[in-house]
């Protein structure tokens, strides 16, 4: 009811047999289908060789220092929550949380919706308030619903949070790949590959020529290094949006800059 | 940087220095940290996992009130000296129970490479470094060589219970404490590798079916066997025995019984132990009210 399906389908009903089995099905079940192929490519668990190295540090594995029970289900949780209340950039007054797959079947044994609350308060994996998570959000007014989807996702792992304050409200899709590390693979309908480890911009723009240069150029001119940068689109000349991971942070007046710039709608600053 | 066992032995024998020393150095790269703050941040978390094991064996009761107070049954009874197998062994275990139960009651621990398998790697550590009287300084160096076998493990395969099973948690945590072990006893790179493969090949095919999707049964006990299986490949290595499998092939087999294994056996709390009466009986009871499928 507060997700519109289609989103839901694109963040979720992307059945990997499916594919291996009804490739060549019915018109609904292909277009399912090759959703679900792209997906697939964008699955971190399915992912190979060289952009197959998630883990970076040896910390991912050692650590991280956190409280139980689960890496996967706990850990991984607040930090899919502290994420998509970074990309809010304000106190939500609104909560909606859509468990998947694993998630959906087990996230009471293992505290899954407790984590992923107390996230989304801005708390850290391993501070000791996580289990008081339901009464500090009662506390501070916030309104919070928990959603068991039945749709089989390409990762076991995910949730789709949707918070909302007055006029403003954001959809984030979050995966949780093992260990504690996360992904956030879809932001209000597109497509993305975002882990929050280092500094990023998501900028919602009209893709018109221009629009992409218009902001690596004022990047390049306050030297800040592009580390990672993506373009995902909902249709040709309609809206889009880029991702750009930065080596060093971006301050707000670069922000402001990018966006005065013609074609741009919003502009997410994320920290790490 | 390596990207499979293979690299990393051989960048070490290249070296002539432990496995560990390639990881601070490939991390010290890659972060651009001084070994200072490696060292320093390891020792960090070897605190909290000395920490989560003296509180366990201390006696902690989980979240759900399912389990707890297994460690202090077993301190109690090494106390006795009538354990059938030496001290080592039964610390090992004692230990793994510990920090899994200090886990399950949502106290802090470690992940390693996760919170359901977080017993195994302290078990193991804190057990070998009694018996060869190592300072805290060797099992930061322990930590980083089953910090490097974890790397290659989660890159090329998977470490989390719900895409490749048990075998990608306790089977992961076992083959890195099997490695850490040796390098603590002052094995070879390859034999750390052989370690690995052994404690790794052991584990294979392990499902993922906890009871009502808790991390607690058979969790717990599986963390205690994980430190045992360590042992075991640790002492073979030790002693010149070989994995018949390259430890990068067992490593590809762990990945492809991971992507070939049921939905029911990957932390869904849909099968395996979960699926029989008695798991049923605990769901029904943990999940009251709520829709139990």
């Amino acid at each position: 009811m507060c997700i519109p399906c289609d989103d839901i389908y694109h963040a979720s009903l992307t059945v990997l047999p499916l594919i291996k089995n009804h490739g060549s099905a019915g018109s609904a079940g292909s277009a399912i289908s090759r959703e679900g192929a792209r997906y697939a490519t964008l699955c971190p668990e399915n992912a190979k060789g060289e952009a197959g190295m998630k883990y970076r540090s040896v910390f991912d594995i050692i650590g991280p220092v956190m409280i139980g029970p689960s890496s996967s289900h706990t850990a991984g949780a607040v930090r899919i929550g502290q994420l998509a209340r970074k990309l809010f950039g304000q106190a939500p007054e609104k909560a909606d949380f859509h468990f998947f797959g694993s998630f959906a079947r087990t996230y009471r044994g293992h505290a899954t919706d407790v984590a992923v609350l107390a996230g989304v308060l801005g708390l850290q994996a391993d501070d000791p308030r996580i289990p008081e998570a339901y009464r500090l959000a009662r506390a501070s007014g916030l309104t919070f619903a928990f959603h068991e989807e039945a749709a089989i996702p390409v990762h076991p792992n995910t949730v789709t949070i949707r918070l909302a304050a007055a006029e403003a409200a954001i959809t984030v899709t979050g995966i949780s790949i093992g260990g504690g590390l996360v992904q956030i693979s879809r932001v209000d309908g597109f497509d993305l590959r975002l882990t929050g480890e280092a500094p990023a911009l998501l900028i919602f723009h009209r893709d018109a020529y221009g629009a992409i240069a218009s902001v690596t150029r004022l990047l390049a001119s306050a030297k800040i290094n592009i580390s990672h940068m993506e373009v995902s689109r909902a249709r040709r000349g309609q809206d889009a949006l880029m991702v750009i991971e930065t080596d060093q942070p971006v301050n707000e007046e670069i922000v402001r800059l990018i966006q005065s710039q013609p074609h741009i709608f919003k502009t997410i600053k994320l920290e790490v | 940087m390596f990207k499979s066992i293979d690299e990393l032995v051989s960048q070490a024998t290249q070296a002539g220095a432990p496995i560990s020393r390639v990881m601070i150095d490939s991390e010290m790269e890659q972060s651009g940290k001084t070994e200072r703050q490696l060292r320093e941040g390891m020792a960090a978390s070897l605190e909290v996992m000395k920490a989560a094991a003296r509180k366990g064996l201390q006696g902690v009761a989980s979240h759900s009130g399912m389990t707890g107070g297994d460690a202090r049954r077993l301190m109690a009874y090494l106390e006795k000296g009538q354990a059938l197998t030496c001290g080592t062994f039964v610390r090992a275990l004692a230990c793994a129970v510990a920090t899994n139960e200090v886990n399950a009651s949502m106290g802090v621990i470690c992940a390693t490479p996760t919170a359901g398998s977080c017993g195994v790697l302290p078990g193991v550590l804190l057990a070998v470094q009694e018996k060869l009287r190592a300072p805290d300084e060797a099992l930061v160096d322990a930590l980083f060589c089953a910090g490097a076998i974890g790397y290659v493990i989660a890159n090329n395969a998977m470490i989390s219970g719900a895409a490749g099973g048990c075998q990608a948690e306790v089977g992961a945590a076992s083959a890195m404490a099997a490695a850490a072990a040796v390098e603590l006893a002052g094995g070879s790179p390859e034999q750390c590798a052989q370690a690995m493969a052994i404690a790794m090949k052991n584990l294979l095919g392990l499902a993922c079916d906890p009871l009502a999707g808790l991390v607690e049964v058979p969790c717990i006990k599986r963390n205690a066997a994980g430190a045992a299986n360590a042992l075991a490949a640790a002492e073979m290595a030790l002693a010149g025995v070989r994995s018949h499998i390259p430890p990068d092939e067992v490593i590809s087999a762990l990945y492809a019984i991971g992507l070939s294994m049921p939905l029911a056996l990957r932390e869904t709390a849909q099968g395996g132990l979960a699926a029989t009466p008695t798991g049923q009986r605990w769901k029904k009871l943990l999940w009251q009210g709520r829709d139990t499928d």
